[in-house]
């Protein structure tokens, strides 16, 4: 059996880092800090492993199948004798290798972060908010109860944005972390009420018996939801819309995706916390907890996932493919990846052959972990030696830095899906459910990979060859970074390239049951095939400096301004929010506020004011109309009590 | 002129109590207005000891309330005469028309 | 039918109330403080006719032989001799003239129409038992409400004195 104290301090510990750091960090800790949150971070990263291989290979299959595991529970707040929100731990495939990941992403952000951020100012604070972070994510994860996931899915929000903004004192990362907390903040308000529908109607907060009730078909529960509709769909279906619309807003999905881009302005490991670990996958994460809902409930839902995901996949792929700042090719290639992982659910089946999907998704969510992490520490590495985001400042940078360009180039070929390689096992997988189930979104993926493969290596060739690297003003004393920068990435290099050797199906699937994973030479041909030409062309036009890609630029015209201005969506938004709602819905609650509430305010104070002005005359100090005030009360109440009363 | 009984004495108090409340209203000096109360305190005495005589004469209730009342309204002057002295040093007047301070 | 009784009660009556008026209505305040004597004095002739002496005496003790000697006292610190008050105003006077004789006519009325049980009133009261009753603890006994008079008594002796102490100068 699970043993929760175990389970309980792999989340505690990250937090416990947090207060230490937070509390104490800036005065008495503050070298220390570091260290102390790294420390904390690896005793959780190994206690996570050895309760994914106590799960995996001791207790955790009965009969074949994988169980799931509630260690512990404590009723936090109980509304009624059915409904309580809880705190509890969960212990099933999904969640134990959602902990490996996050505890082990975690870890080497923390290794790396020592070097990074050595003699920043607030050097304590960054590892208070990195450990707020990761309990965050880990709480979320273990989550027994979709309350309590709404709850850690808040302090994923809040941490996220003290990180992004972590450079307070920079415009630019200000405004990103508020677009970043206003814009999940708006899709959460969706998963707060998809929450309360899916509660209300299945009278539980508790996700094994809300799983359990709202998807056998004979259960009362399931019928009144089925049974109450709201513009032709029903409250089932909304509810479940509602819930992934929480999860879209999180993952970065189009069109909620607008925050992503943007969250780059925080110190760049906390990028490649975000973007691999935690919070992106955190949409995944809780469709795939609430998966069961969705395949047997509410297969509209789930279409429409797939939809987003795919959409959002080869949008953002697009786009990619167009940008110059390295940390916003790295992010639109999350989004890219994100999309992949929700399409590869939006096409998976409950149970069986057919729940490949759901074992893709997860299988590429953690192996995205491991590539993404790597790609996002190398480039704060190439960031850290030129000072620069750009890619116009970068090229030729083989020589100064060969663990960097070297565990990079295993990262650009991992995502592209070239075999060997563990993102080309998770692809292909994904590839393989999306041609058994929707042809349609397994084009658009396949086109999506092509290009991945495409800006991935647009983004290497540009930093590391290209033209050579002339140092800009010669200010370089310091090489690649020391031990504790290449550490991290020596090791994700490892995970990424030898990740796809886990036999994943066996470990993870939608009912628990062993899947049988199988590859066919015949059907990776085409996704491999395109791979490599998007490597090839690549390498065609950013091996060497020349005027390809302007050429090409210009005779792509509008469909490159376009992307390069991402589709215009931003703009979109400030449209619709300076100019519609501002106008329309703005002004009139001015207007309301001004005129009618403040009129209703200043009424009681006029009415106030004039009333006092009557009354006041009865003040006047004079003794003497006193007493005869006094004098009129008496006669009138005697004259009442003589006459009237009796 | 009949023989003088409870109907008398309540008239007579009667009388009194309406012109020590006409003094209270129409004074103006603060003394004359103490002076009015004390006449409006005797004639709720004289109450007192008309009932006490004439209703319950076995008891001697109505005696003692005139009492306590002759002690307290002796306490009374002597802090209205406290208050008024005090005011005049402050006011070079005990008009109460001047003494209209304590208002809005 | 007139007796000596019946004419002394008309008489002390008369004192009382022509005293009392002559007292709010004349313009010396001095003399207005002397009638007020002769109308306290009135009252405590009553008194005496009621058969109450000890009252009568209370009466005179603490009324003519205290406040108003304290009055009188007090006329002497805030006016000059021979000062006169100002005339009233005549609608106020017009006006509390009107009120109080509503009043007087609404109680009047009251009174006159209220049937009082009457008892016989042959029970003079002597100093003895007043005294007894003053100081008895049992039941019906006012030792009570006479030591809270005692303690009211010795209060407003305190507040007198500070309240009519010359204030200091202020000393900065």
């Amino acid at each position: 059996m699970p043993n929760a104290i175990n389970i309980a301090l792999i989340p505690l510990l990250p937090f416990a880092g947090f207060l230490l750091s937070g509390l104490f960090g800036r005065k008495y800790i503050r070298n220390f800090a570091g260290m102390l949150g790294t420390a904390l971070i690896l005793g959780s990263a190994i206690l996570a492993l050895y309760t994914a291989y106590d799960y995996f290979f001791v207790y955790g299959k009965v009969d074949g199948v994988y169980q799931q595991f509630v260690p512990l529970k404590i009723t936090w707040l109980a509304f009624t004798k059915e409904l309580s929100i809880d705190m509890g731990l969960v212990i099933d495939p999904i969640s134990v290798m959602m902990l490996v990941v996050v505890t082990f992403v975690s870890l080497m952000v923390h290794i790396y972060s020592l070097g990074y951020l050595k003699g920043e100012e607030r050097f304590a604070t960054y590892y208070a908010y990195l450990g707020l972070f990761t309990f965050s994510m880990l709480g979320l994860v273990l989550a027994s109860n979709i309350f309590q996931i709404y709850i850690f899915w808040e302090l994923v929000g809040v941490s996220s944005f003290l990180l992004i903004g972590f450079y307070y004192d920079k415009p630019s990362a200000v405004a990103a972390s508020k677009k970043a907390f206003i814009v999940t903040r708006f899709a959460d308000l969706g998963f707060l009420i998809g929450i309360l529908i899916l509660s209300y109607f299945s009278g539980t907060l508790d996700f094994q018996e809300l799983i359990a009730r709202l998807t056998s078909p004979e259960s009362n529960e399931a019928k009144a939801a089925a049974a109450s509709t709201f513009l032709g769909a029903s409250a089932l279906t909304w509810g479940a819309a509602l819930v992934f619309m929480g999860g879209a807003g999180k993952s970065a999905m189009f069109p909620l995706h607008i925050w992503l881009p943007d969250a780059m302005e925080g110190p760049t490991p906390v990028s490649a916390l975000i973007h691999a670990a935690t919070m992106v996958v955190a949409g995944v994460y809780l469709v795939a907890r609430l998966f069961p809902v969705f395949a047997l409930s509410t297969p509209a839902v789930l279409e429409m996932i797939g939809w987003v995901g795919a959409v959002s996949a080869i949008v953002a792929a697009v786009i990619a493919c167009t940008q110059t700042d390295i940390k916003r090719v790295l992010a639109y290639s999350t989004m890219s990846q994100i999309g992949y992982m929700m399409f590869a659910l939006g096409v998976s089946k409950y149970g069986g052959e057919a729940g490949l999907g759901y074992t893709a998704s997860m299988f590429h969510l953690f192996t995205h972990a491991m590539f993404k992490a790597l790609l996002f520490l190398g480039a704060g590495a190439v960031i850290h030696y030129v000072h620069s985001n750009e890619m116009k400042d970068m090229g030729g940078l083989r020589k100064k830095m060969p663990v960097t360009h070297f565990t990079f180039l295993i990262a650009c070929l991992s995502i592209a899906g070239v075999p060997f390689l563990s993102g080309f096992y998770s692809k292909e997988e994904i590839l393989l459910a999306a041609y058994h189930s929707n042809t349609a979104i397994y084009y658009i993926a396949l086109v999506t990979s092509g290009l991945t493969a495409f800006y991935m290596f647009r983004l290497y060739f540009n930093i590391f060859w290209n033209k050579p690297y002339e140092a800009h003003g010669g200010h370089h004393g310091h090489g690649e970074g020391g031990l504790v920068m290449m550490l991290p990435l020596i090791l994700l290099a490892i995970g990424a390239a030898g990740a796809g050797y886990i036999p994943f199906g066996e470990l993870v699937s939608s009912d628990g049951k062993a899947l049988e994973s199988h590859f066919d030479i015949a059907f990776s041909a085409a996704p491999v095939l395109l791979g490599l030409t998007g490597i090839a062309v690549a390498a065609w036009m950013y091996l060497k400096e020349n005027k390809k890609p302007e050429n090409m630029a210009s005779s792509l015209g509008g469909i490159y301004k376009a992307a390069y201005h991402k589709f215009y969506i931003d703009e979109l938004y400030l449209f619709i929010t300076k100019k519609v709602l501002f106008n329309l819905v703005g002004r009139t609650a001015a207007w309301f506020d001004r005129t009618i509430v403040d009129g209703l305010v200043n009424l009681t104070g006029n009415t106030t004011v004039l009333v006092a002005e009557g009354i006041k005359k009865f003040q006047s100090g004079k003794v003497q109309q006193y007493a005869i005030y006094f004098l009129a009360g008496v006669v009138l109440l005697a004259a009442f009590f003589v006459y009237v009363w009796r | 002129m009949m023989e003088p009984g409870l109907y008398h004495i309540l008239t007579v108090s009667i009388a009194l109590f309406f012109i020590g409340v006409m003094g209270f209203l129409t004074r103006r000096n603060l003394i004359t207005m103490l002076m009015s109360l004390e006449l409006i305190l005797n004639s709720v005495n004289l109450n007192f000891i008309a009932f006490n005589k004439y209703v319950w004469p076995g008891k001697m209730d109505g005696l003692f309330f005139t009492i306590f009342i002759i002690a307290i309204a002796a306490a009374e002057a002597a802090v209205a005469i406290a208050i008024i002295i005090n005011l005049y040093r402050s006011n070079q007047s005990i008009d109460v028309t001047n003494a209209e301070d304590l208002k809005y | 039918m007139m007796n000596g009784s019946t004419i002394l009660f008309y008489t002390l009556a008369a004192l009382t109330l022509t005293c009392g008026v002559l007292s709010i209505a004349t313009r010396h305040i001095f003399r207005a403080a002397i009638y007020l004597l002769f109308s306290l004095i009135g009252i405590a002739g009553i008194y005496f006719w009621l058969s109450y002496e000890f009252i009568a005496a209370v009466q005179i003790v603490v009324y003519v032989g205290g406040i108003v000697v304290l009055i009188i006292f007090s006329i002497f610190l805030t006016h000059q001799a021979g000062e006169k008050l100002p005339k009233q105003q005549l609608n106020r006077g017009i006006w509390a003239m009107l009120a109080v004789f509503c009043g007087f006519a609404l109680t009047m009325v009251q009174v006159l129409q209220h049937p009082f049980p009457s008892g016989d009133g042959l029970h003079p009261v002597t100093v003895r038992q007043i005294g007894e009753k003053m100081l008895s603890t049992t039941d019906g006994g006012y030792a009570l409400p006479f030591e809270i008079i005692s303690m009211l008594l010795l209060a407003a002796m305190v507040g007198c004195i500070v309240i009519a102490l010359r204030s200091k100068p202020e000393t900065t």
